[in-house]
């Protein structure tokens, strides 16, 4: 990796109980990177987004935003220092309307704008998710695809350094999937950076030029996309021995 | 920051005008009407004050009597010492204190935990009081004593909700007023987005309590003898409530509007049937909770906008009036 180092993963381990979901993980993540986060249900994904966005604290190890640390802090303070995040399923602000809820994104984080500028931005951002003139429509009554897409743009609205997306593509249809990785694309392409934990293995090959693989907690593969989808380990990971 | 827009604007002169002709209402009468008037007015500033906090939260505080009980003592127990106005000050001053100490205890507490420990709060304090009262002072009540008419009160009031008003409309306009409609839809995303939601629900619970406790010294002289039982009773909370959730809490003035009826309802039971309010306000507690959820304003808008829908669906056109105005 040449480019500097926005996140840094450092034996990030957190336990539950007994249940150790993410045991000693360490990965990097450079600027303008779009990484993958993959492996089969219950491997550990989704806690471990969870650890970086400060929803959860590391039972021990450490994690780093461009230096600063993070790891342990609260996921107000996690977000103001440039972490915005969606959800696995997605969450809106149902009582807002669509701008509302992406004027929330530009308002406290890192991008702290407030009144007549937050309201041009959030509509400028709309604008790029394809919602333009539904500014004022209540999220409430939009389909499920255009809630992920305002849920997309109130984590953009805050200019974060790092963008985690949790299966952000799932559950939408064929041509909304298109939609979708275009819209990624084009993301990733101004440069920022990304980590996105993904079913969708197409979107996975044609987005991520790494990939992170668990199974069980653990790390099982880093590394550029096509090889580490041929693994052996990460094949057996996913279908069982018989398959590998 | 500050420019108003022109319904803004026609709201605030129509406020204006609302305060101007209600302080003239004790030149007309003295006596039952200005009684009432009283009433009203204490109901509708602790109301909106309860709202302030509860209403874009969700959560519900049982504990108004606490901080009116604190403010009432703080009048009672300075009178002999110190100015009135300074009183009302040590009123707000330690009832904020109290809601900044309940609320960091209750941080994580949440939906019906934090009800069970606001109305236990009320509740300890009242016990507090009547235990040190009789053990060190050896009495039950304090006497107070002072010059002011009903009509003083009357007009403290009013200035006393003036003022919660246009502290709500601020907050309202605020990054705070934002953040706490954000807390109360989703916490998690609230804190995903950068805020610090412990922090803008305790300071608006300090400002809701204060306002509460400031009710509590301005009624004071009213009693002229004060014990826990009444400054603390906690009747006083739950009317907040029942009164607050009729008028509805999705509005500044949505409390107001449940206040009106109920108090000229309860002021006639209360003269008829001394003895069945209790029924009254459980009759409307029900009704509430079947009828109209989100209160009478809630029930109003929703009318309101399902007209429009069919009147546009007639046209066979969409309503953008309709939309713009949930924007608004």
């Amino acid at each position: 990796m040449s480019a500097a180092t926005v996140l840094s993963v450092a034996r990030a381990r957190k336990a539950f109980g007994g249940l150790i979901a993410v045991n000693d993980v360490s990965f990097d993540v450079g600027e303008g990177e779009l990484i993958g986060l993959i492996g089969p249900n219950g491997s550990g994904k989704t806690t471990m987004l969870n650890l970086i966005s400060g929803a959860l604290r590391p039972t021990s190890g450490e994690i780093r935003l461009a230096g600063t640390r993070i790891s342990g802090l609260a996921p107000e303070k996690v977000a103001r220092i440039g972490i915005a995040r969606t959800f696995q399923l997605v969450r809106v602000l149902p009582s807002m309307t669509a701008i509302e809820n992406v004027t929330a994104g530009a308002v406290f984080a890192r991008n702290r704008l407030w009144g007549a500028p937050a309201q041009d931005f959030a509509r400028g951002l709309l604008a790029r998710m394809g919602l333009s003139g539904r500014e004022s429509v209540p999220v409430a009554a939009m389909t499920y695809i255009d809630q992920k897409r305002v849920e997309l743009a109130r984590a953009l609205a805050a200019d974060p350094r790092l963008l985690l997306l949790d299966e952000w593509l799932a559950g939408l249809n064929p041509s909304e999937l298109l939609l979708g990785i275009d819209l990624i694309r084009d993301i990733s392409r101004e440069g920022r950076t990304i980590i996105m934990v993904e079913h969708v293995m197409d979107a996975i090959r044609t987005l991520c030029s790494r990939c992170v693989v668990m199974n069980s907690g653990t790390m099982i593969a880093n590394g550029a996309a096509a090889s580490v989808l041929a693994d052996p380990d990460v094949i057996r990971a996913y279908l069982g021995d018989d398959d590998a | 920051m500050m420019r108003l827009r022109r319904d803004e604007l026609m709201v605030a002169g129509g406020g204006i005008a609302a305060i101007a002709l209600l302080s003239l209402l004790p030149l007309f009468s003295d006596g039952f009407v200005l009684s009432f008037g009283v009433n009203l007015m204490l109901y509708v500033a602790m109301c909106t004050a309860w709202t302030l906090f509860s209403g874009p939260t969700r959560l519900v505080s049982l504990a108004s009597a606490g901080f009116f009980g604190v403010g009432t003592y703080s009048v009672a127990l300075g009178l002999d010492f110190l100015p009135f106005p300074v009183l009302i000050a040590i009123a707000a001053f330690v009832s904020a204190a109290l809601a900044g100490l309940v609320g960091a205890a209750t941080l994580r507490l949440s939906g019906v935990y934090f009800v069970i420990f606001t109305l236990g709060l009320a509740e300890l304090i009242r016990q507090v009081v009547a235990w040190s009262q009789s053990r060190f002072a050896h009495k039950m009540g304090l006497y107070v004593f002072t010059d002011f008419t009903e009509r003083d009160l009357y007009w403290m009031l009013l200035a006393l909700t003036t003022l919660v008003f246009g502290v709500g409309w601020l907050i309202n306009r605020s990054r705070l007023g934002f953040a706490l409609r954000i807390i109360g839809d989703d916490e998690t995303v609230a804190r995903h987005v950068g805020i610090a939601t412990a922090r803008a629900k305790i300071v608006l619970f300090m400002a809701s309590g204060a306002f509460l406790g400031i009710a509590g010294a301005i009624v004071a002289p009213r009693y002229a003898y004060i014990e826990p039982q009444a400054a603390f009773n906690p009747m006083i909370s739950f009317l907040v409530v029942i009164m607050a959730l009729l008028g509805g809490t999705r509005r500044l003035w949505g409390p107001l509007v449940g206040v009106i009826p109920f108090t000229i309802v309860m002021e006639f039971i209360t003269a008829r049937f001394p003895n069945h309010s209790s029924v009254v306000i459980g009759i409307t507690f029900l009704a509430i909770v079947y009828l109209l959820p989100d209160g009478i304003t809630g029930r109003i808008e929703g009318l309101r906008d399902r007209i429009r829908h069919r009147a546009a669906a007639r046209n066979g056109i969409e309503a953008p009036e309709a939309i713009e105005e949930k924007a608004a």
